[in-house]
């Protein structure tokens, strides 16, 4: 199995040492990339989704660290590789884009400069030539007038075509994995869709595997073959997509889903989940999730429960599913 | 950008009004008569009035003033009581001297400042930034002459590595320059500085990591440019408080540059010579803002732009 | 969003009012260095209050047959060329460089202050008029307009009173004129004014507390340069005139005898840069503490 997979992360712990205490911002997760395929993070904000990113891509700043756990990119651990070895890596065979088209690019510099640099970081070739692949990559991520586009400044664009320009830099090496840490949440909701339309595009046209970070049900989907619900730290459920939102298992994911609203019922409210993410310093004894779910039992308060396999590669980390159906 | 030119200047020339106005003000309401002031007491008073009418100080203050206006915006302050000179020669004469010391001053300031300010930076809350920044504040609190002082006894004295004063040679302008360029060197390191941590945290520098970029090329490719863009304006506009250093460099080196101009018109109470030298330089101060905004809007190009 | 933040709400997601205590913690937390520095112009303040007590010898008595003499046991810092005695005349002059630095610095803050209100509450005309001028106080290097002052007003302590009161006025002005602006925009003031509040209440009440922060900041930085202000004029023969224990003058007096007895002039210039090293680092740490708005400037 470990062969067939552009990542796999084992058991990722990642923690932020504050003078107020550790903080286990990422406690335990695994996730499986399988290559060409979209993998979906789910889960509010402070989750810990994006720090599981940044701790993949060895971004992570102080005083967060990766305190354990394994991080295999197409076959090789890249868990303690040295800075110089990682920033090989980066942009090369992984890849990352941010939240904030906005501010992500770097004001003074015109953007093709800044996708060209990423090729002469990695590859030995001219700076024609990186040049002409620039403009080929953008027209491949459908920005128009790629030439022009070229020597234009990151404010001269709109958020869309930045977020565009984001993504041509992360693919213009033709990595293995994608990370896309909320790409779109920015963003207008038509840009969106395109936005989301061409990264399905590329998964298929160039069999990149796909992390997408997103706090929205609806994106994910729209577009993820896999997800992953995190909570506080924690992977809670994950599942095929179609299989998550068929049969879905863990209170929290069901929260999240009766969270959004829908225009075919009339129900007066929109469903809240009750309470907030715990603070990471102070974390229940119990399962992270007891003090706000609508299920929990005693046991929940005392004893952390595990992912459960509930199905054909559907775990969930919830007591009701310890002998595999639900109890 | 040129329309953007043009309108900093508009708001330049009523400032210069007003520089030129205060400073008329401020020198004519000196007690006594500056003609008893320039010839003596013994003069008669037929010869004050004489010199009085031939000077123009008879007439009513707001014509003396179109008329110094007139005269200043042709490049010409004036004579010089004691001197018995045209005010702008003299100080065309000393300019030279002040400009040659400011700029080996800006350059020593800049070197100090910049290295300093990126090294701490890059050793953010670490020994060695608490170490450069404290030094940089230190170096900001000393007066200029006790920098000059200090300089002058132990490198010019006691180890002869420079001469004490003079002003004809590169080697006698290290020591005021350092001296100069110290307060500067300070203050553009703490810029630099907290320039650049802030930088370090913006979202591009993260693209830049992830791009695969090494630590140092994050930190000179993509933080540098940016964090330094402030810091530019800011060395434009220390022009001024290197002025006013400039004066107490030259006093204790013994440098005839315009800040020893202003000293010795005030020890002659020679107003003229005063009021031009005063003028002159804040004529230099207002180029120096204007020239900061514009060099502000060429290496910023969402500035450029949106002018 | 800015990585740091991220961090630091995964961080910690504990928020907490902080009062006026808490901020004096923090700073002698934070930054010992600033606390230091308080402490530093404590000792200072005190050692000027009592000079009579503190300092050895009386600082004006010339003894002429103790010139120029060496540091030692009974004169810790030597003698002047009139044989005074150094430490006592710098004890003393602790008490000029102190007044010099709180008391025109508050008269150009408070007109800065007022001026600065007026043109960011008002706008137009107003604003336009002060600010004009403020560019046009800000223009001149600030030693040559005070030397411009002193030459109209003759040398003494008095006048360099004046002078600084007069010249230091415009940076204050452009902040709290900037921060008038924004604080204009607030809902609070807003709200106070559609109730028909005065205008005179909105700013005393509301607007002024507000810049009390970035004020308290701005007075601890320009002490130093006040002071540097002073002992500069009176290093060119401008300032303060003899007999006075002014440090500046006894820098430019010593001057002379540079190369045979330095401590004259080292001395007092030390002195300064305690002093002014002192405010500054204290300025330093307070604007970490109190205000996040002066670290745009």
């Amino acid at each position: 199995m470990n062969e067939e997979m552009a990542l796999q992360i084992k058991n990722l712990k990642s923690h932020f040492f504050t003078s107020k205490g550790v903080v286990p911002a990422v406690d335990g997760v695994s996730i499986d990339v399988p290559p060409g395929k979209i993998v979906g993070i789910v889960g509010e904000s402070g989750c810990g989704k994006s720090m599981t990113a940044m701790s993949v891509m060895g971004l992570l700043r102080h005083p967060g660290r990766v305190v354990g756990g394994t991080i295999t990119l197409g076959g090789r651990d890249i868990t303690h590789l040295s800075k110089k070895e990682l920033s090989r890596i980066r942009g090369n065979e992984i890849s990352m884009i941010f939240q904030e088209p906005m501010t992500s690019l770097n004001p003074v510099y015109p953007v093709g400069k800044q996708v060209q640099e990423a090729i002469l970081l990695h590859q030995k070739v001219t700076k024609e030539e990186a040049k002409k692949r620039v403009v080929e990559i953008f027209r491949e991520v459908g920005i128009p007038e790629p030439e022009k586009r070229y020597h234009s400044y990151p404010h001269q664009l709109s958020g869309g075509l930045r977020q565009r320009v984001m993504i041509g830099m992360a693919m213009v090496c033709q990595p293995k994995v994608m990370i896309a840490d909320e790409p779109t949440t920015a963003l207008d909701v038509t840009i969106e869709a395109q936005i989301l339309r061409l990264m399905k595009r590329l998964r298929d046209e160039k069999g990149t595997s796909i992390i997408l970070i997103t706090h929205n049900m609806g994106v994910v989907a729209e577009v993820c073959d896999y997800v992953y619900v995190m909570y506080a730290g924690n992977v809670m459920e994950q599942a095929e997509t179609f299989e998550l939102f068929e049969r879905t298992s863990h209170p929290y994911t069901r929260g999240l889903l009766r969270s959004i609203p829908k225009l075919d019922t009339k129900e007066e409210r929109l469903y809240t989940i009750d309470g907030v993410v715990p603070n990471l310093l102070h974390l229940p004894k119990g399962c992270n999730f007891c003090n706000r779910c609508e299920a929990a039992s005693d046991r929940c308060f005392e004893e952390k429960p595990e992912l459960y396999e509930a199905g054909d590669g559907h775990k969930v980390r919830c007591f009701q599913y310890e002998s595999g159906v639900k109890a | 950008m040129i329309k953007n030119v043009l309108k900093r200047l508009l708001i330049a020339i009523p400032v210069l009004i007003g520089v030129i106005l205060i400073i008329f003000i401020m020198l004519r309401i000196v007690p006594g008569d500056p003609v008893v002031t320039m010839m003596g007491e013994h003069v008669n008073q037929a010869v004050i009035d004489k010199v009085s009418r031939e000077m123009g100080l008879d007439q009513p203050l707001y014509i003396q003033f179109f008329k110094y206006v007139g005269n200043a915006l042709h490049g010409d302050f004036g004579t010089s009581y004691r001197l018995n000179r045209n005010v702008t020669r003299i100080i065309l004469d000393a300019f030279p001297n002040t400009v040659k010391l400011s700029i080996c001053a800006a350059v020593i300031a800049w070197i100090i400042g910049i290295t300093s300010g990126i090294v701490a930076a890059i050793n953010q809350n670490r020994i060695l930034d608490r170490l450069f920044m404290g030094g940089a504040l230190a170096g900001v609190s000393m007066p200029v002459f006790m920098i000059a002082l200090v300089l002058q006894y132990l490198l010019a004295f006691k180890w002869k590595l420079f001469p004490v004063s003079g002003y004809d040679s590169l080697a006698c302008m290290v020591l005021p320059a350092i001296a100069l360029g110290w307060n500067s060197a300070g203050s553009i390191a703490r810029m630099t500085r907290s320039n650049l941590v802030e930088v370090m945290q913006d979202d591009y520098i993260r693209t830049a990591r992830a791009k695969g970029l090494r630590e140092s090329g994050v930190i000179i490719g993509h933080a540098l440019k940016n964090a330094m863009l402030p810091v530019v304006t800011m060395m434009a506009l220390q022009i001024s408080s290197m002025l006013s250093g400039a004066v107490l460099t030259e006093s204790v080196f013994g440098i005839p540059g315009i800040g020893r101009l202003a000293v010795n018109a005030i020890e002659t109470r020679d107003m003229p010579l005063l009021q031009g030298t005063v003028i002159f330089t804040t004529i230099l101060v207002i180029i120096g803002n204007l020239t900061a905004d514009m060099l502000y809007s060429v290496l910023d190009p969402r500035i450029r732009e949106g002018a | 969003m800015k990585q740091e933040h991220e961090n630091e709400n995964q961080a910690s997601q504990i928020g907490e009012q902080e009062t006026w205590m808490d901020q004096v913690k923090k700073l002698v937390r934070q930054n010992k260095l600033a606390a230091f520095s308080a402490v530093v112009i404590l000792v200072i303040i005190l050692m000027a209050v009592f000079a009579p007590l503190v300092a050895p010898y009386d600082p004006y008595t010339q003894v002429l047959k103790e010139r120029l003499k060496a540091p030692s046991a009974a004169h810790w810092l030597g003698t002047d060329e009139l044989g005074r005695d150094v430490l006592s005349r710098i004890i003393y002059g602790a008490r000029i460089s102190l007044t010099i630095g709180l008391v025109p610095t508050l008269i150009s803050m408070v007109i800065g202050t007022i001026l600065g209100l007026l043109a960011g509450y008002y706008g137009g005309k107003v604003d336009f008029i002060i600010m004009r001028l403020a560019d046009v106080m800000l223009a001149f290097p600030s030693l040559l307009l005070a030397m411009v002052v002193m030459y109209t007003m003759g040398g003494g302590l008095v006048n360099i009173f004046i002078a600084l009161s007069l010249v230091n006025w415009a940076g204050t002005a452009r902040i709290v004129r900037s921060q008038t602006l924004s604080l204009k925009e607030a809902e609070y003031v807003e709200a106070a004014r559609s109730i028909g509040v005065k205008s005179w209440t909105i700013l005393m009440r509301h607007i002024l507390p507000n810049c009390l922060p970035s004020l308290i900041v701005l007075f601890t930085l320009n002490i130093p340069s006040a002071i540097l202000s002073e002992s500069s004029l009176s290093f060119l023969g401008v300032g303060a005139q003899p007999p006075s224990a002014s440090w500046g003058l006894a820098v430019v007096r010593g001057k002379k005898y540079l190369f045979t007895e330095p401590w004259l002039s080292i001395a007092p210039s030390i002195a300064i840069m305690i002093v002014v090293m002192a405010f500054n680092f204290l300025g330093d740490g307070l604007r970490d503490v109190l205000d996040p708005y002066l670290k745009e400037q």
